[in-house]
């Protein structure tokens, strides 16, 4: 066994693995098995018949979706560009860079303070609009579907920047360089050599910037309808189990969740493996 | 410039500006008397500050915070990186579905986990407290330590190790002398993303933290969401705290993190 | 600081990588103070013979003894070997002293003792100016002559060279070159030295192990590998660059007749090989000239290369066979010439594959 590298290195794994069995795969199969059994009696499947009999419940998939999906593609369309000419040295390179990261730092809360204070009804936002007379009645951007996807906006970009960032600077600007002498013009080079070789990284952040939205839960109680049109799943899976204390109904949703989530990220890696395989062009 | 690059950068400097609005409404508001409909409050005061601080019982919330993230990060470390090196080093069979298993945590919704791994700490009896919060908090942290650790071990040449045997080193010295100095960069980088990641996690300790284990994401939340009973002003000045600390931590982690490097390190020059 | 062995044998060791088999049954005798070079071409199983060696890998059979003791189940560390790695692995944290001084501390010598001993191999290799700084501030030759003295200075019982010289520009490789066998002179180092580089392993070692897929073709001293290839694939890798097919068609003894290229040739007959069986003229492009005379050769010049007093010439044969030539004689493409070849120069193989099966 030793010839084939399985020696005593291996022991190494044993805390992580009981860790993410017994904290992560136990619990999940335990809320998967309590799915199956109603509070309410009816068969195995009740709880999901539920879910998808009553529109109050199935529509938030729909509700989460109609705001992860454009949030992600925002975060990451929007990061491109702005990466792309942020790649090589140039002088306020760094402070740029923390600039756009700064809303890391915002949180929900803080974020949702501003957005009712500045984008509210009086806030500068509008009275600026209607200053200069664009609108005569204030614009109503919060406590509705716009406030919680400008939050998430606000709260996703920065990763899907630094991400891409990341990304872009792992891969050699030779190429580009090489793609030039072959007479291959800006935006050819970027068609067929840089954006190939960002895919696998493009994939990867919006599988990752899509999880930050299709998770979104505090922002749609503060600013968003949380009993009307920014009803999340988030909070229909919280409100079960916790406010209903209906554990398994909570489950249920928690796994309808996690199943709608993986059909995403299924759908992006089919995406990208219609395009280039191969290394991200990072790792040297 | 071409007219594209101009589009870019007014986009970026429109969005910056009305960040910058929205985060001076809030400070604004903090230090505001009493501020409604106008351009600019009827004076202004530090009074909201002292009443959070009391009325919030901020201090608690803090310590708390504290304990939950250096808890977070040490354990998270400790169990993560010895897995990373493993992960690293060897194939063995199997090695897809372990991998699988440590991305699962990071690719799903924290609730979609969070929910029944609240219902089985609650039915443990460990929910509700801080040993509750940090088991929560640790779930997404260990394998963010693992998947950002394993790249960052795999460019360590392993030649180095044989290196340091043929110098007549036993695996503790190489463990030691060896492979912690080379190691450090990087987990000290992964440990500052952890810290930041815990310290922002609202939704695992929202579900497992009791009254006394909330860390300042959660009690920030919980004052916002009972607004009415709390001046807007007082939970301005709460939320002024945070993003000050979360500040701090992100410049500090700039300073270790190239974030240019996140996900790929360029290989240094040999 | 290890006694010197009296041998060190390597028996029926085996190494595989799933069904791969990287080095089969290498049977290896090395005297203590001897250089052994290790000499094949690249993916033969060289490093693979020497990790195994070392330590670094796990036999998959045979063992070795040093003395009459079993050591291959003993870990790197307890071998007491000094190794000096293809790409140097210096350790990129520590200062060149200390990367030199860790052998020593790990074998817990005192600090006074330490430093001394690794100034004296800092001198040995001529880096002592450079003592504080760190790997990445040298230069390619510089790191390689920290990991020698990494290497050397616990004055190991055997010192195992993996390819230490092939990252180097050629001019610097020679001055290395000069510099190890000075060191092995000195020093008395058993030295196990792998290279692919024929004339490295043949101005270094006191004998020379050819590998070939890892099976061992030849063990010998330079001169007996040189002058006497053990087959044609030796030939082949010590320069015996013109590898002709023939047909034998008399044998006296040592001496055969074949018939190749539409020409008659005299050689040495290298593998008992009778009338009439396929053959293989082995000849090194330096010892074919160009002129009338006994074992004569008609060829047309095709391609000429200026190498300075002598050219370099691809010639063909009638029936379509390329002959390397090197001459003084100037020539030009299109001339037909007439090429001689002493006898005792000419070497014959047995056809031992059908053609095309070689890779
Ligand atoms: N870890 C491994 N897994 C599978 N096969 C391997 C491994 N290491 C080596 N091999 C195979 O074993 C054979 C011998 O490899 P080895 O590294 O010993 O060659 P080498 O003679 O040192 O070549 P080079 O001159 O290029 O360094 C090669 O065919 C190689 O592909
Ligand atoms: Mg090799």
């Amino acid at each position: 066994m030793a010839e084939r590298g399985v020696d005593r290195v291996l022991w190494l794994l044993v805390p992580g693995v009981v860790f993410v069995v017994a904290l992560f795969a136990y619990p999940v199969l335990y809320g998967l098995q309590l799915s199956f059994q109603p509070e309410e009696g009816g068969g195995v499947l009740a709880n999901y018949e539920r879910f998808f009999a009553d529109p109050y419940l199935r529509d938030t998939i729909w509700i989460t979706l109609r705001l992860a999906v454009p949030a992600a593609l925002i975060n990451v369309l929007a990061s491109i560009p702005i990466a792309y000419r942020m790649r090589g040295r140039f002088r306020g390179k760094r402070l740029l860079t923390t600039i756009l990261v700064v809303p890391i730092t915002l949180g929900t809360v803080l974020t949702a303070e501003g957005l009712i204070n500045y984008l509210g009804p009086v806030g500068w936002f509008n009275k600026i609009l209607m200053g200069i007379g664009l609108t005569d009645e204030p614009v109503r951007l919060v406590h509705n579907y716009w406030g919680v996807l400008f939050s998430l906006i606000i709260t996703g970009f920065p990763f899907a920047f630094l991400l891409i960032l990341s990304y872009l600077s792992g891969i050699d600007p030779t190429l580009e360089q090489a793609a030039a002498t072959l007479g291959a013009d800006r935006r050819r080079r970027f068609r067929y050599i840089t954006l190939p070789l960002l895919a696998p990284g493009l994939a990867i952040t919006f599988c990752l910037t899509f999880v930050l939205a299709f998770s979104v839960f505090p922002s749609a109680y503060l600013v968003g309808l949380p009993q009307g049109e920014t009803r999340v799943i988030s909070i229909a899976a919280y409100e079960s189990a916790f406010r209903d204390t209906d554990y398994p109904l909570g489950s249920a949703i928690a796994m309808i969740m996690a199943v709608v989530m993986l059909v995403v990220v299924g759908l992006v890696l089919l995406w990208r493996s219609t395009l280039y395989r191969g290394a991200t062009g990072g790792k040297g | 410039m071409r007219v594209s690059t101009w589009l870019v950068w007014g986009a970026v400097a429109f969005f910056l500006v009305n960040l910058f609005g929205l985060v001076l409404a809030v400070v604004v508001n903090s230090f505001s008397v009493e501020w409604f409909g106008t351009w600019w409050p009827n004076g202004l005061t530090t009074s909201w500050y002292v009443t959070a601080w009391r009325e919030l019982d901020l201090l608690e919330v803090l310590v708390v915070t504290v304990q939950v993230a250096l808890a977070v990060v040490v354990l998270s470390v400790l169990i993560g990186v010895p897995t990373a090196y493993a992960l690293a080093r060897r194939t063995f069979p199997g090695k897809r579905l372990v991998t699988v298993l440590f991305l699962l945590p990071i690719l799903l919704p924290p609730m979609t986990y969070g929910i029944p791994l609240a219902t089985v700490l609650y039915k443990f009896d460990l929910a509700g407290g801080i040993a509750g919060v940090i088991i929560a908090n640790l779930v997404p942290s260990v394998p963010f330590v693992v998947l950002t650790m394993t790249p960052f071990i795999e460019q360590i040449d392993p030649k180095i190790e044989a290196a340091a045997r043929m110098c007549g080193a036993r695996t503790s010295a190489v463990f030691t002398r060896v492979l912690a100095p080379l190691l450090v960069p990087g987990i000290l980088a992964a440990s500052i993303l952890v810290l930041v990641r815990t310290v922002g996690m609202f939704e695992l300790t929202f579900l497992t933290a009791g009254p006394g284990s909330q860390t300042l994401v959660v009690s920030l939340y919980e004052a916002m969401f009972s607004a009415g009973i709390r001046a807007q002003q007082a939970v301005d000045a709460m939320a002024v705290i945070y993003t000050g600390s979360m500040l701090v931590l992100l410049v500090v982690a700039l300073r270790f993190v190239n974030p240019t490097q996140l996900v790929t390190r360029l290989k240094e020059p040999a | 600081m290890s006694e010197n062995f009296a041998e060190l044998r390597i028996e029926r060791v085996r190494r595989e990588f799933g069904d791969h088999v990287a080095l089969a049954e290498l049977e290896l005798t090395i005297k203590g103070g001897e250089f052994v070079a290790l000499l094949g071409p690249s993916g033969c199983g060289k490093s693979t013979a020497l990790n195994c060696l070392a330590g670094l890998l796990p036999l998959s059979g045979g063992q070795i003894l040093v003395d009459g003791k079993r050591i291959d189940t003993l870990p790197p560390e307890r071998r007491g070997f000094g190794m000096v790695f293809q790409n140097y692995a210096l350790f990129p944290h520590m200062s060149v002293h200390r990367n030199v001084a860790f052998g020593l501390s790990m074998r817990g010598i005192g600090r006074a003792e330490r430093t001394r001993r690794a100034d004296e191999a800092l001198r040995l290799v001529r880096l002592s100016d450079h003592a504080h700084k760190f790997p990445a501030q040298l230069s390619g030759g510089q790191q390689q002559r920290v990991a020698i003295a990494r290497a050397i200075v616990l004055e190991p019982r055997l010192v195992l060279m993996d390819e230490p010289l092939s990252n180097l520009d050629a001019a610097l490789r020679l001055e290395m070159r000069t510099e190890i066998r000075r060191l092995h002179q000195s020093l008395g180092l058993t030295t196990v030295y792998v290279t692919h580089d024929q004339e490295e392993a043949l101005a270094l070692a006191d004998r020379l192990v050819v590998l070939r897929d890892g099976v061992v073709q030849q063990v010998g001293s330079p001169e007996e590998v040189y002058a006497h290839p053990a087959n044609r694939y030796v030939a082949g890798f010590m320069g015996y660059r013109n590898m002709i097919p023939a047909t034998v068609s008399d044998v006296d003894e040592e001496v055969v007749t074949v018939a190749a290229g539409r020409s008659v040739l005299h050689g040495v007959n290298r593998d008992g090989l009778t009338a009439g069986s396929a053959a293989v003229v082995a000849m090194r492009p330096s010892d074919v000239t160009v002129g009338e005379g006994e074992n004569a050769l008609r060829a047309e010049v095709e391609i000429v290369e200026y190498h300075g007093r002598e050219q370099a010439v691809q010639a063909r044969l009638p029936d379509g066979t390329a002959l390397h030539v090197r001459t003084g004689s100037r020539l030009a493409p299109g001339d037909t010439v007439s090429l001689t070849v002493p006898a005792d120069r000419v070497l014959v193989f047995a056809e031992e594959h059908p053609p095309g099966e070689e890779s």
